[in-house]
């Protein structure tokens, strides 16, 4: 631009002020673009005790939980570089897991009934996952008897690696996942969080 | 390389967007090339090339978008409201507003304008969207904003006579 551009006055000035309209706009977006099959990624955050979670889903069902240290944009940026750039604010898809995740705050609810979408995990992680929702709620297992129910029971450490990159926390419950000697050990979400769970499923 | 969420491009270009939109379609259909623009974006997102300028490409789609928009309007049996022909100068209106100036302009005054000032594209990228050299975009985007100086200003002194 050029300074003679700068002149005044600015004709644009009379444009009224649109921005107001863009919320509303986006909603409509993120209805079409699940109409159309182009909602890859649906994200939105809900509030909960253990701070404000970020929730995820693919049209395969919930792919993602993070928690606020773990950083939502760089969340948001790894799914949209690991699924699909098509990622989208939208409440829609993700109602019911945030239904289901105020009544479990609540102590209201002891398990999720929802489809999962599990493939930001592979291999022995992958197994790992599946056999948290094997520990009821609340209980505890030990990161050794989680090695075992997945079929390893020498690779220990392992089961913690897997805990700490779980996708789906609080979902599959990591956080009942301790060590053999009853301390609670370390948790994603960080050990308070991991307290504040286990204490509300009476395990603490 | 990584490739952005479609969502950070909506929140940080949609403003943008939408004045574009505005300035070049109009009040009545701002909106639906807005979200034409965005789902035809969307689209198309996954394949945009490494390094691409987000920003011009979704104002290409934007300009296009509200260009459909009118043309499908003027089609209609019976419009509500017609572009009018650019009017000449004794014409003006006292109670000229920023639309009904814009729409006095030709349309490629309209669309320099809009590429030019409301998303900042350089004039040489204004010519390659909307035809012509980069010489000729930069006159039309400046006759457009004299004109519309001049116009919004003279409402301004009639409406306060």
């Amino acid at each position: 631009m050029t300074s003679d551009d700068l002149r005044a006055p600015d004709p644009f000035a009379a444009m009224p002020d649109l921005d107001a309209r863009l919320s509303r706009l986006r909603q409509r977006l993120a209805v079409e673009a699940e109409r159309e099959g182009l909602l890859d990624v649906a994200y939105r955050s809900v509030d909960s005790p253990v701070g404000r979670l970020l929730l995820a889903a693919t049209p395969q069902g919930l792919v993602r939980v993070a928690y606020e240290v773990e950083d939502h944009d760089a969340v948001l940026a790894s799914l949209s570089e690991r699924i699909s750039p098509r990622v989208l604010r939208a409440n829609g898809r993700l109602d019911p897991v945030a239904v289901q995740l105020d009544a479990y705050f609540a102590g209201a609810r002891s398990r999720f009934t929802l489809s999962l979408d599990l493939r930001l995990a592979t291999g022995f992680r992958l197994s790992v996952l599946e056999h948290l929702r094997d520990i009821p709620y609340g209980g505890t297992a030990s990161y050794a008897t989680v090695a075992a129910l997945a079929g390893s029971p020498r690779a220990v450490r392992a089961v913690g690696t897997a805990c700490a990159t779980n996708p789906l926390p609080v979902v599959l419950p990591c956080h009942r996942v301790i060590h053999s000697d009853g301390r609670i050990g370390r948790y994603l979400g960080g050990q308070q969080a991991k307290q504040s769970l286990l204490r509300l499923e009476g395990a603490l | 390389m990584e490739r952005e969420p479609f969502d950070a491009v909506v929140q940080r270009c949609g403003p943008m967007v939408l004045r574009v939109c505005w300035a070049v379609a109009g009040p009545d259909l701002a909106e639906d090339a807005w979200s034409e623009t965005f789902l035809a974006a969307l689209r198309a997102y996954p394949k945009l090339p490494a390094g691409s300028n987000v920003e011009a490409w979704l104002v290409t789609i934007a300009r296009n978008k509200a260009i459909d928009q009118l043309r499908a309007r003027s089609r209609r049996p019976a419009p509500t409201e017609r572009l009018p022909e650019p009017a000449r100068w004794e014409e003006r209106d006292a109670q000229l507003d920023l639309w009904d100036a814009l729409k006095r302009l030709t349309p490629r005054q309209r669309e320099a304008v809009a590429l030019h000032y409301l998303a900042g594209l350089p004039y040489a990228e204004v010519a390659r969207l909307v035809g012509g050299n980069p010489a000729a975009a930069r006159r039309a985007g400046a006759d457009a904003i004299a004109s519309l100086r001049s116009m919004l200003t003279l409402a301004k002194e009639d409406e306060s006579r």
